[in-house]
């Protein structure tokens, strides 16, 4: 089940060693998480409920300090903050500013002038379908706008790296297919690395290049999966390929929590 | 009958109902004046001494909305000062309690001999109209989603981008509540301060009016201030309804009309 790591690029991005987190209530969420994101690679991180995914997710973006062990960006502009991008699994967005200021806030907090970069801000919300809603407020949108909304404030900054925590959990089954196509297409098209953490199989498996399957708490890496399949579109959902990654993936993911805590497979 | 002309006429018929009441116990009974007008009488009153309480009204919304201004200031200003510092909170929020729980009404001499009148006056409009606006702005600012604080964090927002772009705008309806509850309160600090002045001889307001008509037994002129008071607590809390409405219709819940 375990596949040896062969993807195309194997230039790091930013590599976890030995990452260990304990909260201030003592509930150890990492335990020993080792991981290394590639440069342009779609990373899904995959696991149980509560199993540590966000909190190193968390720890990557720099929201969260490691009790133990060791952060390492590679890469000359490895400590700019803002080659970051994350998507929170709500849309979080400010509901008293239009979807143009909201997408605006990253470089506006970079103290950018608005009516010099409002043409790259409305080329992102041109990326995610949202041209016509520049002036919309959030609560006018339907929850699946309200996260192209997020993802489009995310892009803005074209950050090297774009940490996704289950953006789409809370949409339903039409609009999450709808923006598993978009986000493929966009990740394509900017050539930037996305790590997604998930609990579900399938989104998992019809998105990424690579799962990382993670233990029950404290998390650590059980397995790892390449997908290797070309094409992502409605033939892929429904081919056998995928149906056969997804049972690999199921299978490791089962065997992940079933794994004892502190003893990893 | 629409749920919008019932909602006008419904108190329109309870109001009808009273004055009819009250005027019809005045003249059955034949109540004198002096211990209670009619209705009738109270509405000459108000315009015969039209000048004079025009004149006590000004001043006493002047004070009302200086009293709410400072307010304003003094609650947001103090609860910022809360947020961005724990221990100025710490130090300084048992004493906004204890100003707040002692009844204004107890105070106003007090400071009627420590301050010029009108500053007193002031104080008192502004001691009672201050907190609501403080505590409810307080509870705003510590309200803020933590996800988009993370997100400023990430962003590298500085201090006083996460107050002014995050934390203030996100805090505006439990500001603007508190501050609706400030505008009745202040005009309830000023007439408080008012009365106490008046019993001191001096003072121009309508509670003054209110004090003095009494002394000199002019109860229907009484009742008219008393009318032109209330009407200004309803104008003050229905253009501050109305700045709330403004200000959060976009995006506030509360704010919000829906079909049903």
């Amino acid at each position: 089940m375990t596949v040896p790591p062969t993807g195309s690029s194997t230039d790091p991005i930013v590599s976890l060693r030995g990452v260990g987190k304990t909260f201030g209530t003592g509930t150890l969420a990492l335990d020993g998480l080792d991981l290394e994101v590639r440069r342009g690679e779609f990373l899904s991180l995959l696991g149980p409920s509560g199993c540590g995914k966000s909190t190193a997710l968390r720890i990557l973006a720099g929201l969260s300090e490691p009790s133990r062990g060791s952060v390492t960006w590679h890469g000359a502009d490895a400590h700019d903050r803002r080659s970051i991008g994350f998507v929170f699994q709500e849309p979080t967005l400010m509901p008293w500013a239009s979807v143009f200021d909201n997408v605006w806030l990253p470089l506006k907090l970079a103290h950018a002038d608005k009516a010099a970069v409002a043409p790259r801000v409305m080329e992102t919300l041109s990326r995610v379908g949202l041209t016509e809603f520049a002036g919309a407020y959030p609560r006018e949108l339907s929850g699946g706008m309200r996260m192209r909304v997020s993802i489009a404030r995310a892009l803005v900054t074209a950050p090297r790296i774009l940490l996704m925590d289950e953006p789409f959990a809370a949409l339903d089954e039409i609009t999450r297919f709808k923006l598993n196509d978009d986000l493929v297409a966009l990740w394509r098209e900017l050539q930037t690395t996305v790590v997604f953490v998930t609990h579900s199989v399938f989104e998992s498996v019809y998105l990424s290049q690579r799962i990382v399957v993670m233990t029950n708490r404290p998390g650590r890496v059980s397995s790892e999966l390449l997908i290797d399949a070309p094409a992502r579109d409605q033939r892929f959902r429904t081919s056998a390929d995928y149906a056969a990654f997804c049972r690999l993936a199921s299978d490791a993911l089962g065997a992940a929590m079933r794994t004892e805590p502190g003893r990893a497979a | 009958m629409s749920e919008r002309a019932l909602r006008i006429l419904a108190p329109a018929a309870v109001l009808a109902l009273g004055l009819v009441g009250w005027d019809l116990v005045v003249r059955v009974n034949g109540i004198p004046p002096y211990i209670l007008p009619g209705p009738l009488l109270v509405l000459s009153t108000l315009v015969q001494d039209w000048s004079i309480l025009w004149s006590s009204l000004l001043a006493t919304v002047l004070t009302t909305f200086e009293g709410l201004l400072l307010a304003v200031v003094g609650g947001v200003g103090l609860a910022v000062l809360f947020n961005q510092s724990r221990m100025i909170e710490h130090s300084l929020y048992p004493y906004a309690v204890i100003l707040q729980v002692t009844p204004v009404v107890a105070i106003a001499p007090l400071l009627l001999i420590y301050l010029p009148q009108q500053a007193a006056v002031l104080a008192c409009a502004w001691i009672v109209a201050f907190f609501p606006v403080l505590a409810n702005t307080t509870l705003g600012l510590n309200s803020v989603d933590h996800n988009l604080s993370d997100l400023f964090r990430l962003y590298g927002a500085s201090r006083w981008q996460v107050l002014w772009e995050l934390k203030l705008p996100a805090a505006q309806p439990q500001m603007l509540a508190g501050i609706k509850i400030a505008g009745g309160l202040s005009l309830i600090g000023a007439v408080v301060a008012e009365i106490a002045a008046g019993s001191a001889g001096a003072g121009s307001g309508l509670a003054y009016r209110i004090a003095e008509s009494g002394y000199r037994l002019n109860i229907p002129r009484m009742f008219a201030a008393l009318l032109l008071l209330s009407l200004t607590g309803i104008v003050i809390f229905a253009l501050l309804s109305w700045l709330t409405q403004l200000a959060l219709r976009r995006w506030h819940e509360s704010a919000i009309t829906r079909d049903a």
